[in-house]
């Protein structure tokens, strides 16, 4: 079997020619960034805006970014929902806006066509620098995410995460779900969400990532107008660091539901991490691959005991979560969750192979034009690469950074870094007596 | 309107996948070079040129779904799909997949009513070795027994997780069992739990040979390629497969429906839902063409987005629904049906959304759709077949799910014109013939405690 893998692999090493996006960067009059790949195939342009306004900076008032952000379309300028919605739709533009805990976002999708850009980014330009956060609208939103968090509240997966998270980050600003929870939602007002934007809507606390068929003076032209009315304002402070779990915890959720869902982890790494790349690469072997890594096959291939189980980390300003995850029917949870607590430890005290690294690094490098061979993904990338100041060439070196990782890296990286004996544990599921 | 992708199963994904949102942007072809050959053996083999990375995506449908299925065996084309994982003599056990992934490969399948498909994303220099993966599966197929009994365990989880937990899932297969009595459209894509508890590895093999041959297949390339080249790795890899005859299914067409049908669905939730559906023609089987193509724009005066009636309306001015879509496919041979289901607001009930529906589907019928509507529905079209073009995926997709459905990829090209061509008229036409109460059924979701604490604090 591995002989033939590799007699295909090898046949195949010489990559063809990829053009890796040049991303062009500066900060506009009043502080903003800007991070810009011309992109001339298409006659299309995306633009995102990301504020430094996601859910950590709720404070108590836990789901005000993700209202404030969700306010922005509902009236703005001398528009209400209605001509908003109408006038992007109306020359076929997406605009589409969204707040996690790190970050909140808006943006646009748009043919270049002048009038429709124009008609377009006049809209946008509005929704980012005059919303006016309608009573009525305030008080429809509030009630629609009232209703979603009822919906959360019926699925057993949504539960876990949010049980997980809580433990996970305890005092902290990343512990609560953006969406807050049903009494500190009902508590909002309109004047907390005026605040709200006020504070972090503004130049120095936002990115502009701009992908498409635009040259340099052009995507200046947009960021500047996106953003000019903005006032330069300040970034927002410092995050507080996320401290070590003392011990592990474990969380039972009776929920009526016929599998149980378990979430296993603890803080793993932020954006920036010196260890990100060695535990990105052995994550791949442990839990990161779609079909072929250790936690897939111990748990669904040799067992059939889950349609889904993985492990990742998530990279956030400060350290995000790792996660491992299965969901399995009650009865054989208690198994499945020791096959995932087993293959984790085995994972963190041996390393890989060196065969699993060497197969994990051609994944990665082999698959890295798959990550930017559309508009959307590089504008991914960009953002991302903007907002948490990675460096400019982060794509350029991506695969030279994957290459360069050694056994004994991983290897490391996870001895220090993952510790089996403190992990949150959570199952949410028909208890078992 | 506008959505392509009806109910898929996706067999390999680590995460649920979110059905798309019904204002996805267009179902039209992009402008591009297609180029088509058949094999002597039957295989079809289309290529899309797109030069803009370096990248080529690899698909193989077959005409197989679970509406070729019958009673007593349902769900058996999906769990095929999953055993199409499990190895073959010459790639045993898991080695298809570490191969794909060594090349830095990303693959699944997906297996819906009228199709199941096979892809790959790939560097464009390592097409042959999708090819040479999916000529080997798709008859050197080992079907091990005892693999054959996990993977049927993670196909009843995969149930577990997207339906019987999954309470607005589990109204939606009610509702389609209900609308569907004598179609094969009546059970789920993955099949009902008692059919998953009996199906054998014979009753697998049986399929496979069935199904599984060029002449049943369609492959689709998109990516920075050479046609011919692609055409010469086809013929190579595929070239020696051996045809054979294929069973021809029997149409089964649904009875003629007689009054409204309801049902209600009890089942642990804290949310009521409600969908409405009526039998409405698609492409090919109405008494006339452009009647599915006015259906379609009907759909997105209502639910193409923000500015459509619905979210305006019901969502925005009249508080009655907390959300709300509708689902409409002019591209299904048999799922014919218009949908509209959504949640009442905090302080309507399921009946009050009901009727403000209802208000909404009288008024198509009385009163013509203002020019502004059609303008927008039209620039959203235009705009799509421009956006799509940044997915070879989506385009892949688009071209083989046409040719395995029998409407050919050409379809695509028509899209844009037809639907130009609808008129407030016609819309009108269609709401009066189609959406009247003889024709609708309605599934109700009607919340179960869900018996304990938790997020609700």
């Amino acid at each position: 079997m591995i002989a033939r893998i590799l007699a295909l692999v090898l046949a195949l090493a010489a990559a063809p020619a990829l053009a890796i996006p040049e991303i062009q960067h500066w900060t506009t009059g009043n502080g903003a960034r800007v991070y810009f790949v011309h992109a001339p195939e298409l006659p299309l342009v995306d633009v995102q805006i990301a504020f430094d306004a996601g859910s950590a900076r709720d404070g108590d008032r836990h789901g005000l970014a993700l209202l404030t952000n969700g306010l922005l379309a509902e009236g703005a300028g001398e528009w209400n929902a209605d001509a908003i919605a109408a006038r992007f739709e109306g020359v076929g533009a997406a605009f589409g806006n969204d707040a996690g805990r790190d970050m909140a976002t808006v943006g646009l999708r748009s043919l270049t066509d002048t009038t429709k850009l124009e008609q377009a980014v006049a809209t946008l330009e509005a929704i980012v620098e005059r919303p006016t956060f309608p009573v009525d609208a305030f008080e429809r939103e509030r009630s629609r995410l009232l209703v979603a968090i009822e919906r959360r509240a019926q699925d057993p997966g949504a539960q876990a995460d949010l049980a997980f998270y809580r433990a996970l980050y305890g005092d902290h600003p990343y512990a609560h779900p953006p969406g807050g929870e049903k009494a500190t939602v009902a508590a909002l007002t309109r004047d907390d969400l005026i605040a709200f934007y006020r504070r972090f809507y503004v130049a120095r606390n936002a990115v502009v990532a701009i992908v498409g068929a635009l040259d340099r003076k052009e995507a200046e032209a947009l960021a500047e107008r996106l953003t000019d009315q903005l006032p330069s304002g300040e970034p927002a402070p410092p995050l507080p660091p996320v401290p070590d779990l003392e011990s592990g915890r474990e969380v039972r959720i009776d929920f009526p539901s016929t599998q149980a869902h378990v979430l296993m982890g603890q803080p793993g790494v932020y954006r920036g991490d010196p260890d990100y790349f060695p535990l990105f690469v052995g994550n791949q072997i442990l839990g990161g691959a779609a079909l072929v890594s250790r936690i897939f096959d111990e748990v669904r291939e040799k067992r059939g005991l889950a349609y889904s189980a993985y492990s990742y980390f998530r990279p956030m300003r400060r350290r995000g979560p790792f996660t491992a995850g299965l969901q399995t029917r009650n009865e054989q949870a208690g198994q499945a969750l020791e096959v995932l607590r087993e293959t984790i430890a085995r994972f963190v005290a041996e390393g890989p192979t060196e065969a699993e690294l060497a197969a994990a690094k051609a994944n990665l490098v082999g698959g890295f034009p798959l990550r930017i061979d559309t508009n959307k993904k590089i504008l991914g990338y960009v953002t991302m690469i903007g907002f948490y100041g990675m460096p400019l060439d982060y794509l350029q070196r991506f695969t030279e950074r994957v290459q360069a990782v050694t056994l004994e890296e991983v290897r490391d990286a996870f001895t220090r870094r993952l510790h089996p004996d403190r992990m949150v544990t959570v199952v949410v599921g028909r208890s078992e007596e | 309107m506008l959505r392509l992708v009806p109910l898929l199963l996706f067999a390999l994904t680590a995460c649920a996948t979110h059905p798309p949102r019904p204002t996805a942007p267009d179902a039209s072809a992009a402008a591009g070079p297609v180029h088509e050959r058949v094999l002597a053996n039957g295989l079809k083999v289309i290529v899309k040129e797109d030069h803009r990375a370096p990248v080529v995506v690899s698909q193989i449908w077959y005409k197989v779904g679970s509406s070729y299925e019958h009673d007593g065996i349902t769900g058996i084309s999906h769990v095929l799909e999953h055993m199409m994982f499990k190895g073959t003599k010459r790639h045993p056990g898991g080695e298809f997949s570490h191969i794909v992934a060594e090349n830095g490969g990303r693959e699944n399948a997906f297996t819906g009513r009228d199709y199941t498909a096979y892809f790959q994303t790939l560097a464009k220099d390592r097409l042959a070795i999708s090819f040479e993966l999916e000529a080997d599966r798709m008859r050197g197929l080992l079907l091990d027994p005892e693999e054959f009994a996990k993977e049927v365990q993670v196909v009843m989880e995969e149930r577990r997780m997207r339906t019987e937990d999954n309470p607005q899932a589990l109204t939606g297969e009610h509702f389609q069992a209900v609308a569907y009595l004598t179609s094969p459209y009546h059970w789920p894509i993955i099949g009902w739990m008692n059919d998953l508890e009996h199906l054998t590895v014979d009753d697998l093999r049986a399929w496979y040979d069935m199904w599984y041959r060029p002449n049943n297949a369609t492959v689709v390339v998109v990516g920075d390629v050479d046609p011919e080249e692609v055409f010469a790795l086809a013929e190579k890899y595929y070239g020696p497969l051996k045809a054979a005859p294929i069973p021809e299914v029997k149409p089964r067409r649904e009875a003629a429906q007689r009054g409204e049908r309801r049902v209600t669905v009890r089942a642990p939730a804290r949310l009521p839902y409600v969908i409405m559906g009526w039998k409405a023609p698609a492409l090919g089987r109405a008494d006339a063409d452009w009647e599915p193509y006015a259906m379609e724009v009907l759909a997105a005066v209502l639910d193409g987005g923000l500015s459509a009636r619905l979210e305006t309306e019901l969502v925005r001015a009249r508080r009655i629904a907390a959300s709300i879509g509708t689902g409409y496919d002019l591209y299904t041979p048999r799922r014919e049906v218009l949908t509209i289901a959504g949640t009442p607001a905090p302080g309507h009930s399921v009946d009050d959304l009901v009727a403000a529906v209802e208000a909404q589907i009288e008024r198509l019928k009385t009163e013509p759709v203002a020019s502004h509507e059609l303008a927008r529905v039209k620039a959203q079209v235009v705009a799509g077949k421009v956006y799509e073009r940044d997915s070879m995926f989506y385009q892949a997709m688009q071209i083989g799910m046409m040719e395995t459905l029998g409407y050919g990829w050409r379809v695509l090209d028509e899209y844009l014109e037809r639907i130009e061509a609808v008129t407030p008229e016609q819309i009108q036409a269609v709401a009066r013939k189609y959406l009247v109460r003889e024709r609708r059924t309605v599934a109700v979701l009607e919340p179960q405690s869900t018996a304990r604490t938790g997020d609700a604090r």
